[in-house]
């Protein structure tokens, strides 16, 4: 979190009820009879909460249980399901989203901790028939195969590119101090958040290596 | 359409579309997150209930009570479906578990109950608030120590022998004697297995991620104990399948109850932490592998034997099949015994039989070459048979394993190999080179399709097919203009529905073929309606979007003018794989570099070489290749689901604990695939490619390892803890 961030009193209110959740999860999990949990039904009430996501440009309101993910939120509310649900616990990388410029797990994000930001969704990007370089890139390499990872490997892709492009270091580097090489091993080593079963990494590599050249 | 006699010339030889490398024709919906799967129908299905799947906290044994008053109160919740309250239901004829547990428990996160609710959130919650009072039994669940009871299988061939194996063996002059193991492993596909269901009246209509829409129609209806013709079943995207979709899973069934019981349509996927517990997976094996050989290098007897488990009821893997047909030599025998495990239900997973089957035999085979001190590609191209050993009068219909290989060593540039293994360093690398055979079966079956000619021009195909990734939509769109004369931006696909005719569905490398050859006998019959139509000949021509015989010049089109034309029809098989044993080759070649301090192994580069009949289209049929064999590093390098022997689970159920491949884990890869037509598969001359991938990528990685270190692992997969204690260069400098 960043210091404005610790100073929205919005933001501050939203992550202590998502960590309230999680203390009274917990406890619920491990202590008391069910019969005493059911005699107190308002403890498991759902809390609910006003936003607005600015979605791929748009802004949308919501109001939603604090529980719900940045992913649930946008597949399940907002009915944008190019967001894939694979995991839910940030271990796969179909759910990748850009929120405030930077590509995240919408999944390990709850929704109210994303009130007023700018979230772009791989159907910001483009659509049949005026795609994307990435996506057209992918579709000519034949990068994807059943399409599940494919939303999340291509807005990881695009906000990879940007992070190359503003010298931010990673493993594969040999000096972290210095600008990142524009190398294969750069390339996957930075989209190694982004599970593909079907094995596609190969063409991808091709893909994103073919619109980074164009991009430089 | 019945094929019956070898493909003589027919119009996909023209080729103007089949086998060229074209876009995929669904690729802008995939890239663009417009393709819908199971769980995203919200156009079809308005304010679903979602539903939250409960597993049993035990491995076997039985629920003596379940207290549901806590969840039943919580906010939200609709209905929860338990083996209590489902009424009576069914199993279905492909699965081996039930899919609803209860009183009865026969494996760890066996579904016990589905909670629906008014949200996700409300779902999961009032799921935790059950509490269930299990009574536990003893189950047995480690393979080593189950093999002395595992029994011969009920099903298939278990035992096989030609001639004389054990005097052979005794007589040979050079003998391998050697125990493989395979861990369990996981399909882990992308998207979770998920349906969404809706009662209209009595009919059930559910979409859900499945690879075989028929046998799914069928055996949801046998479960909720229903006609099938009341099961309106949709799969027209699937994220990932690898045999662990080919059959009905908890999440279609109680979707489906959920539904019916909350009155209202209900989606339910499964939580990835329950998948590889809850669904199939691909059974641990054990196998041992006898090769006697001559001095010179010719194979004279050769024996597998291999045991996995699976729950009471269940089939084992057929890891030996592919020894019966890949090495010439007199004397052979096979065995198969199956142990019953109460783990989760053993089953297909990307090239069931062959793949861990190869894993090992691919070991043995350059074991042997190196006791013979004959490089591991001479070894297997001397040991090549053009007929299948147990029936010499059988030929193969086309086997170019020898040209796999050649060209593939060649490719690579395998003459630069060190014949010394650990005999060649690389800073701190020491690098290895592998080898491995790839074989696999070619299967052909039934498919059906339904072609029609609008008035418009455009040619729609209809089969219920399914697409896993694998590349349908685009090789059945090549073959319907093909067929039809007309541009692939003139044909329209759709698949997955069961009110389309039924098809080959997708599995075991055999969808290509045979769902290409049911469109092929449904556009053979639009034809024939065609020229009827136009008064022309059955044999005239069509191309380039007009019809032509003689003098006279149409347009397709023109025959839909008053109206639109169908024709509908399937392809089925006589006995030409009866009569020639239909398979598919190649040849995995890898370097790999181990380091020489930690024994971590990174594979450098990998190439395939494929024979597998024509090609449809080299671009998707090449990324079916290139995934196998990532799939395949996989199974060298990390895969292994861990079984917790008291407990009796796999311990690492989610995508952070069982290791599948990443961005990092895999370099550029190369693949070849031979000019090569079958006529004996279909009138497509084409074959399975998406197994064959797979088939002996381990071994290739494991030879290429013990080449670069000098330590021969039999257990998979080679990670670095069996590597360690005994690399070379790192004991050489401890001494000095």
């Amino acid at each position: 979190m960043n210091e404005s961030d610790a100073m929205n009193p919005a933001r501050r209110e939203a992550l202590a009820l998502g960590r309230d959740m999680l203390v009274g999860g917990a406890a619920a999990c491990w202590a008391g009879s069910p019969s005493a949990r059911a005699a107190s039904p308002r403890r498991d009430a759902p809390v609910m909460r006003k936003l607005t996501l600015r979605v791929n440009g748009a802004a949308q309101a919501l109001e939603l249980d604090t529980r719900t993910t940045l992913l649930d939120a946008l597949r399940e509310h907002l009915h944008l399901t190019g967001t894939k649900k694979g995991c839910d616990h940030g271990q796969c990388g179909a759910c990748t989203v850009i929120a405030g410029g930077r590509r995240i797990n919408a999944c390990l994000s709850l929704a109210v901790m994303h009130d007023g930001d700018e979230v772009t969704t791989i159907e910001g990007l483009g659509k049949p028939g005026h795609l994307h370089p990435m996506q057209a890139a992918f579709v000519r390499h034949d990068a994807y195969q059943c399409g599940y990872c494919t939303p999340g490997q291509i807005c990881s892709s695009v906000a990879m590119l940007e992070e190359l492009r503003h010298g931010i270091p990673s493993h594969a580097a040999a000096d972290v101090a210095a600008a990142p090489a524009w190398t294969p091993d750069e390339l996957r080593e930075r989209m190694s958040g982004n599970i593909c079963r079907c094995g596609a990494y190969s063409n991808i590599i091709e893909a994103i290596t073919e619109v980074a050249g164009a991009q430089p | 359409m019945k094929f019956d006699t070898p493909a003589t010339k027919n119009p996909i030889d023209r080729l103007a579309v089949v086998g060229h490398p074209v876009d995929r024709i669904d690729g802008p919906l995939k890239t663009t997150g417009t393709a819908r799967y199971a769980y995203e129908h919200h156009d079809a299905v308005a304010r679903p209930a979602y539903g939250y799947v409960l597993g049993a906290g035990i491995a076997k044994g039985s629920i003596h009570s379940m207290d549901l008053a806590a969840a039943k109160a919580a906010p939200g919740v609709l209905a929860i479906v338990t083996a209590d309250n489902a009424g009576p239901l069914g199993k279905g004829d492909k699965n081996t578990a039930t899919l609803l547990g209860g009183p009865t428990i026969e494996h760890y996160h066996q579904a016990i109950a589905l909670v629906v609710a008014e949200t996700f959130e409300q779902a999961r919650w009032a799921a935790r608030r059950i509490r269930v009072d299990y009574g536990p039994v003893d189950g047995t669940f480690d393979l080593a120590r189950a093999k002395e009871s595992a029994s011969k299988p009920a099903s298939g061939k278990p035992d096989t022998a030609v001639g004389d194996f054990g005097n052979a063996f005794a007589a040979a002059p050079v003998q391998l004697d050697a125990t493989y193991t395979t861990p369990d492993q996981s399909h882990a596909m992308m998207e979770p297995h998920a349906s969404t269901a809706l009662w209209d009246g009595d009919t059930l209509v559910i979409w859900t991620s499945n690879q075989m829409v028929a046998w799914g129609v069928a055996d949801v209806a046998k479960t909720l104990g229903i006609p099938k013709e009341k099961v309106h079943l949709m799969s027209p995207f699937i994220g990932g399948g690898f045999g662990g979709k080919l059959f009905v899973r908890a999440d279609a069934v109680l979707a489906a109850l959920g539904a019916r019981a909350a009155k209202r349509p209900v989606k339910v996927a499964l939580p990835r932490p329950l998948m590889f517990n809850n669904t199939t997976h691909r059974p641990a094996t054990i196998q041992r592998i006898r090769i006697g050989a001559t001095r010179e290098g010719r194979i004279t007897a050769i024996a597998h034997e291999s045991w996995s488990g699976d729950l009471p009821g269940g089939k084992p893997e057929t890891a030996v099949d592919q020894t019966r047909l890949l090495y010439a030599g007199a004397n052979r025998m096979t065995a198969m015994r199956l142990a019953v495990l109460d783990l989760a239900e053993a089953n297909a997973m990307r090239a069931p039989g062959e793949a861990p089957g190869m894993m090992a035999l691919e070991i043995a085979i350059d074991e042997m070459a190196e006791k013979l001190g004959i490089d591991p590609v001479q070894f297997r191209i001397a040991n090549d048979t053009q007929v299948d050993p147990e029936h010499p009068e059988r030929p193969f219909s086309k086997r170019r394993l020898v040209d796999c290989l050649a060209i593939g060593a060649e490719k690579f540039g395998w003459k630069a190999r060190n014949p010394h293994p650990a005999g060649t360093r690389d800073g701190r690398w020491l690098v290895g080179f592998g080898v491995a055979a790839a074989f696999r079966n070619n299967l052909v079956t039934r498919s059906g399709a339904r072609v029609r000619l609008g008035k418009d021009g455009v040619v729609t195909v209809e089969t219920d097919m399914t697409d896993i990734g694998t590349g349908s939509y685009t090789i059945i769109a090549q073959t319907a203009a093909e067929m039809m004369g007309v541009p692939l931006h003139r044909v329209v696909v759709r698949l997955g529905d069961s009110d389309y005719p039924v098809s080959s569905g997708s599995g075991g490398q055999w969808g290509g073929n045979s769902s290409t050859a049911g469109v092929y006998a449904a556009c053979t019959k639009l034809r024939e309606a065609v020229a009827t139509k136009l008064g022309l000949p059955p044999d005239a021509d069509f191309a380039d979007g007009r019809v032509r015989a003689g003098s006279r010049d149409v347009a397709v089109a023109d025959a839909a003018r008053n109206g639109e034309l169908v024709a509908e029809d399937h392809m089925e098989y006589g006995d030409l794989d009866k009569r020639y044993q239909q398979s598919t080759f190649g040849a995995h070649f890898v370097e790999v570099r181990v380091d020489a301090a930690t024994g971590e192994t990174r594979v450098k580069r990998m190439l395939a070489v494929c024979a597998a009949g024509r090609i449809l289209n080299p671009k998707t049929a090449r990324s079916q290749v290139i995934g196998a064999m990532t799939m395949g590093v996989g199974a060298a390098l990390s895969e292994h689901l861990v079984v917790d022997r008291y407990a009796g689970f796999f311990v690492n159920h989610d995508l952070a604990g069982y290791e599948v491949p990443v961005h990092a884990d895999i370099p550029h890869l190369d693949v070849v695939f031979l000019d090569e037509t079958d006529p004996m598969s279909s009138p497509m001359k084409a074959k399975g490619v998406a197994e064959l991938g797979i088939c002996g990528v381990a071994a290739a990685i494991a030879n290429a390892i013990h080449h670069a270190t000098g330590v021969r692992v039999r257990d998979y997969p080679v990670t670095l803890d069996k590597l360690i204690d005994r690399l070379p260069l790192l004991a050489r400098e401890e001494e000095s």
